[in-house]
C-alpha cells in the first residue's frame, strides 16, 4: 500500500511569538522552523512502520516554498522514499487540502496521515478537508492504528476516554500521542536523504476563503501573587473574591 | 439566511457544551439579524431546553448509527440546506473537530475552528478570533465566503439562559451507509471530561510516586474538580493516558487550574495558558510555572495541598 504523509513546517515550541506590518505578519526574524511534531513524531513514524510491515512505499508532502526543504530532507532522512512539494506560499488550511487531494486523486494513496493539528495555528482541519475532497472518511486524533492489510482498527481519543472503529478501504487519519514513538534520523538515513527524490509541483488551488486580518499578544499577566504557605484560608479567599473563580 | 448550531447528546444527553453552543449560536444570530437553529442528531431526553438558550427552534433528526464523518456531513449539510442556514457552528470537540473541514468543502464554506468570542461583521467579511501559536497569540480572520462554518473552543463563553423551551421538529434525512464500524467506545463516567472542565486539580513529578495521589484526589473531589497531570508522569503510567495536559496532551481552558508539583515546561504551558486562573504549588522557588501563574504557593506539596483541601472544605461550607 502506498502511504502518503502531510508534513507541515512550524516555528519551534520555544520560538518567541512576535509580529511585524502592524500586526498583520508572523515575525520569522530569529525563529527556528522544524517539522510538526505531530507530523513527524506519530503521522510519518506510524506510516513507516506500516510499510515495513505491509510493503508499499511512503511519500511526504508539503505546500510551501523552497525554503521548507530543509524540513522536507529530514522526513526524508527519517525514512520516507519520496516527497512531494507543491510550490506556494500555504496561506490556509483549506487551500493546502486542495492541493493535496489533488495530487493524491493523480497518484494512488491507500491511507493520507496528517498530525492531529499543527502547533502554529491549531486548526485541525486539514484531515478533514482532505477526506472530504476525496470522498473518503476522516479518522481523527487517533491514539493507536492496526491494518491487517484489509480492515484498520482505529483508536480515537474523544473526551475522557476513547473510540475504537474500523474501517475498510481508502481514508485519512490524524495522528495523536500513541500513534508511534518519535525515530531520530541516523547518520546512513541522513547521506541517503540527499539522493532521495523530492519533486515540485506548481498548485492546482490558490483559492482562499478566510484571510488573518491581524494578531494580537495576549494581555501580560499581572505577575504571581504569593501566598503565605501557612495560610490557605487566604489563597481560598482570593479565589473566591478576586478571582471569582469559585463559588 | 440564519445560523445552525450542532447540539452534542453523547448518551442521549445534553452537556454543558450544547447550551454554550446554542447560546453562542442565539449571540451570533443576534449580530446578524437572524436566527439560530440547532440540530440533534440521534435520541436525546428533552431537546426543547435548548430553546432556553436561545435556539429559536430545534430540529431533530433519528439516526442510531455511531460517529462517522461521512454520514454527519451529509446529514448536516442537508439540514443546513433545507433550514436556509448559512453559518454552521459545531463545538470544537472531538467529532465537532473531525466535521469542520467535511463541512466546509460540502458548503464551500470559510472554516476557523477554535473561535473565542461572538463575530462582529465588516462589509461583507465575518470577522473571528481564534488563539494560535499554542495560546502564545491571537489572530483575527476575515471570513468572505457567503457560508461559513465555525467551531467554537470550550469554555469561551458561559450558557445562559435567555426564553423557554421551544418547538422540535422530528425531520428525516436521507444518509449514506457508515464507512466506519464503531467497536467500542470507552469514557471516564461520573467526571467531567478534561476540555469542559471548569476547575482542574493537576500534579507532576514533584508527587514522587503515583501511591501519593490521594491528596490530589481528595482536593478535586472537595472542589468538584476533574483530575490532571504532567506529561512525565503519564509517560511513566502514574496516571492514564487521558490525564495529561501540555501540547502533545489535551489542551484545556478551565476558570481554575491547581498545579502542584509542576516545573511548567514550555510544553505544559502551551496546554493549560488559557486557563483563567492559575494556582501553582511548588518547592522551587526558580520554578518557570510562577512567572504564568496568578497565585504561587512556594513550599513542599505534601504540607500545602491538604491545608489546601481543609481551606476549601471549610469556605465551601459556608
Amino acid at each position: 500500500m502506498n502511504l502518503l504523509v502531510c508534513i507541515n513546517k512550524t516555528p519551534d515550541t520555544t520560538a518567541k511569538i512576535a509580529f511585524t506590518d502592524g500586526n498583520t505578519k508572523f515575525d520569522t526574524n530569529g525563529v527556528q522552523f522544524i517539522m510538526n511534531p505531530y507530523d513527524e513524531w506519530y503521522a510519518l513514524v506510524r506510516a513507516l512502520e506500516l510499510k515495513e510491515q505491509h510493503g508499499g512505499s511512503v511519500t511526504v508532502i508539503n505546500v510551501g516554498p523552497a525554503i521548507n526543504d530543509v524540513v522536507i530532507r529530514k522526513a526524508l532522512a527519517i525514512g520516507a522514499d519520496k516527497a512531494v512539494r507543491i510550490n506556494a506560499e500555504a496561506s490556509n488550511s483549506m487551500m493546502v487540502a486542495k492541493n493535496i487531494a489533488d495530487y493524491t486523486q493523480a497518484n494512488d494513496f491507500g491511507i493520507v496521515f496528517t498530525g492531529k493539528e499543527s502547533i502554529d495555528f491549531n486548526g485541525s482541519e486539514l484531515g478533514g478537508f482532505i477526506a472530504a475532497y476525496l470522498g473518503v472518511p476522516f479518522l481523527s486524533y487517533a491514539s493507536s492504528m492496526e491494518h491487517d492489510g484489509t480492515t484498520a482498527r482505529v483508536t480515537r481519543d474523544i473526551e475522557g476516554g476513547v473510540e475504537v472503529a474500523d474501517v475498510q478501504g481508502k481514508f485519512v487519519i490524524s495522528a495523536a500521542k500513541g500513534l508511534a514513538e518519535q525515530r531520530i534520523p541516523n547518520m546512513r538515513g541522513i547521506m541517503m536523504a540527499k539522493k532521495k527524490p523530492l519533486e515540485v509541483v506548481e498548485p492546482t488551488s490558490t483559492d482562499a476563503h478566510v484571510t488573518i486580518a491581524e494578531y494580537a499578544l495576549p494581555q501580560e499577566k499581572s505577575g504571581v501573587k504569593m501566598i503565605d504557605p501557612e495560610n490557605m484560608d487566604e489563597l481560598v479567599r482570593l479565589l473566591q473574591e478576586e478571582a471569582k473563580v469559585i463559588a | 439566511m440564519s445560523v445552525l448550531v450542532i447540539a452534542e447528546n453523547p448518551k442521549g444527553n445534553f452537556k454543558k457544551s450544547a447550551f454554550e453552543l446554542t447560546h453562542f449560536g442565539h449571540l451570533t444570530a443576534q449580530v446578524l439579524g437572524t436566527e439560530c437553529t440547532a440540530l440533534v442528531i440521534g435520541e436525546v431526553a428533552d431537546a426543547g431546553q435548548l430553546g432556553k438558550y436561545g435556539a429559536s427552534k430545534v430540529v431533530k433528526v433519528a439516526y442510531d448509527g455511531g460517529f462517522d464523518t461521512t454520514v454527519y456531513n451529509r446529514l448536516i449539510t442537508q439540514v443546513a440546506e433545507k433550514v436556509g442556514a448559512d453559518v454552521v457552528i459545531v463545538n470544537h470537540s472531538a467529532n465537532g473537530k473531525a466535521l469542520i473541514g467535511g463541512l466546509g468543502v460540502a458548503l464551500d464554506a470559510g472554516v476557523v475552528s477554535q473561535i473565542n468570542g461572538v463575530p462582529t461583521v465588516d462589509g461583507a467579511n465575518l470577522v473571528v478570533t481564534k488563539p494560535v501559536f499554542s495560546g502564545k497569540a491571537f489572530a483575527k480572520y476575515n471570513i468572505s465566503s457567503s457560508n461559513k462554518v465555525l467551531s467554537l473552543m470550550g469554555n469561551a463563553i458561559p450558557p445562559r439562559e435567555v426564553g423557554s423551551d421551544c418547538a422540535v421538529e422530528d425531520l428525516t434525512i436521507d444518509v449514506p451507509n457508515a464507512a466506519v464500524t464503531i467497536k467500542e467506545v470507552k469514557t471516564v463516567d461520573g467526571t467531567v471530561p478534561l476540555p469542559e472542565a471548569e476547575l482542574v486539580v493537576s500534579a507532576g513529578r514533584g508527587m514522587k510516586g503515583p501511591e501519593n495521589w490521594g491528596i490530589i484526589e481528595e482536593l478535586a473531589e472537595t472542589l468538584g474538580a476533574t483530575t490532571a497531570c504532567s506529561r512525565p508522569v503519564s509517560d511513566t503510567g502514574w496516571r492514564p493516558h487521558h490525564e495529561h495536559v501540555g501540547q502533545t496532551g489535551v489542551a484545556i481552558r478551565p476558570n481554575l487550574y491547581i498545579a502542584a508539583g509542576i516545573s511548567g515546561a514550555i510544553q505544559h504551558l502551551a496546554g493549560v495558558n488559557s486557563s483563567k486562573c492559575i494556582v501553582v504549588i511548588n518547592k522551587d522557588p526558580e520554578a518557570p510555572f510562577f512567572k504564568a501563574a496568578n497565585y504561587g504557593v512556594c513550599a513542599d506539596l505534601f504540607e500545602v495541598v491538604p491545608k489546601l483541601n481543609e481551606a476549601f472544605k471549610k469556605a465551601l461550607a459556608q
